[in-house]
């Protein structure tokens, strides 16, 4: 009883099985057909278990009797043909899954999405033939309803993850190779991306958040990433604006229509629409993004980002900068 | 007794874990952010000596594009090579700090206030590590690119600066 209750603050974890972070979302077409193979498989491995304890209490408690051989080979031979239909039934619900898997959504035109990650953050690149019409971003992701993503994979540094647990499972990103991911996002909702494969010190600290939408509104937050942010009028933010341009900020980030064209740090042009900064890390508000500028070794120990140094108005001065980036 | 002597063991080898000490946070306003105040940086030989340093000035040699001119491993280009025994400024940190804060004539262009100080420090110490100026057990001994060349932990030595020059 006393070993039950102690058991029982275990309970708690089992509130982590949902939100915007869990695979039992199921909010794509991988993870929903991953659920359902996850429950036949518990089915199937449950009943093998009780049976297992069954036959275990029979032959301790029950008696040795003469003549018992007879049935025990009816039950043996019952047993091996329940674990073969068992095994033949998961492995063909498993290859047809993949199939279905593979099938979803074939008739239509994929968004090509190329994501490189990098320590500690997630460059996006939404693919276009037209190259006016490729949009870069970084630490987000947006995706309409029900069309198929087809996502190319690539690395800068190690070895990292992309999994976006209540869409679909995981791949690596491996550096100087290409991998691929599809994924058909099934519902509307926000959800958590994080890697999952340890790529060092700010590991746990590298993740991006998940938008699904109607193709709607994916459509006008397309559009709106395709513009350059507007140029600053306030005295204050354009003071903002000329530190970041003279410093080394714009080594390192780009700001579409502006000469910062730095490709080894994200891309900052819409910094100000994302919900959060410093890949997950931080939600976005004036205040830790000042933070985070002041000292981004404090937030997050090992980060690329060098503290540039400021005064508290320039530091005022290029956050409002930043919050302009809508 | 065995027991005892395999916790001992255990005890000493629990001191190893400490994680070797890097000043990531640095306080920008002390090392400035380019101008007269980094040349002077106490810190410098700190970060000749660090391979933490040396291994982020790596880094940052491919991220700003020296390569472009002096080659992907500092073997020269279009630059001069870095990897030889040549100085033309001089080979100790503050003259390589002022060469990437200010330029030099043909061509070098200047970095002022366009990397941290700490960052100019940092590919100094990297700088002077391709022309075998630093311990090598300092020296990363590998690069982060793919490369058929020797490490630069293993090249010759007789084509290298002499070491010991000072700081």
């Amino acid at each position: 009883m006393r070993s039950l209750l102690a058991l029982l603050p275990l309970t708690v974890l089992l509130t982590g099985c949902s939100g915007v972070q869990a695979m039992s979302e199921g909010a794509g077409f991988g993870s929903q057909l991953f659920n359902q193979l996850m429950l036949l498989f518990l089915v199937v491995t449950g009943i093998s278990y009780a049976l297992v304890l069954v036959f275990l209490t029979v032959a301790v408690v029950g008696r040795r009797n003469e003549g018992g051989e007879a049935r025990l080979k009816t039950l043996l031979i019952a047993w091996v043909g329940f674990i073969l239909i068992g095994l033949i039934l998961l492995t063909l619900v498993s290859f047809m899954s993949d199939r279905r898997e593979a099938r979803e959504g074939a008739d239509q035109t994929p968004l090509k999405v190329t994501i490189s990650a990098n320590q500690w953050w997630w460059g996006v690149e939404y693919q276009n033939d037209d190259p006016t019409q490729i949009v870069h971003t970084a630490n987000e992701l947006h995706l309409p309803v029900g069309r198929p993503v087809q996502f190319k994979l690539n690395a800068s540094d190690v070895i990292h993850s992309l999994w976006i647990p209540a869409l679909a499972g995981k791949q690596d990103l491996i550096p100087g190779r290409d991998n691929d991911v599809r994924i058909v996002p099934t519902r509307i909702g926000r959800y958590r991306a994080q890697c999952a494969e340890f790529c060092g010190l700010q590991h746990a600290h590298m993740a991006f958040d998940v938008t699904v939408e109607s193709p709607k509104a994916f459509a006008a937050w397309y559009a709106a990433q395709l513009k350059p942010p507007p140029e600053p009028t306030d005295p204050g933010v354009k003071g903002g604006q000329d530190f970041f341009m003279t410093h080394a900020c714009a080594n390192c980030h780009t700001i579409a229509g502006t000469p910062a064209g730095g490709r080894t740090g994200p891309d900052l042009t819409h910094i100000a629409s994302r919900s959060t900064i410093a890949a997950g890390t931080l939600p976005m508000s004036r205040g830790n993004l000042m933070g985070w500028i002041a000292n981004p070794q404090g937030v997050k120990p090992g980060v690329r980002m060098p503290a540039v140094g400021m005064t508290p108005d320039e530091l005022h001065a290029v956050a409002s900068y930043l919050e302009t980036l809508k | 007794m065995p027991a005892r002597m395999l916790v001992l063991a255990i005890l000493v080898m629990l001191s190893a874990c400490r994680r070797s000490d890097r000043s990531e946070t640095t306080d920008p306003h002390a090392e400035g952010s380019g101008g007269g105040a980094i040349l002077t940086a106490p810190q410098q030989e700190g970060y000749a000596s660090s391979a933490y340093h040396i291994g982020e000035g790596q880094r940052l040699f491919q991220w700003m594009n020296c390569a472009g001119c002096h080659g992907p491993h500092g073997g020269g280009g279009m630059g001069p090579s870095l990897m030889d025994a040549e100085w033309r400024y001089g080979s100790g940190m503050s003259d390589i700090v002022r060469t990437i804060d200010g330029g030099r004539p043909n061509g070098m262009p200047a970095f002022h206030n366009r990397l941290t100080g700490q960052q100019m420090w940092q590919l100094a110490a990297y700088v002077r590590a391709l022309s075998g100026l630093t311990p090598s057990d300092a020296v990363p001994s590998r690069g982060d690119e793919m490369s058929s060349k020797a490490p630069i932990t293993q090249r010759d030595p007789d084509k290298l600066a002499k070491p010991g020059e000072p700081y």
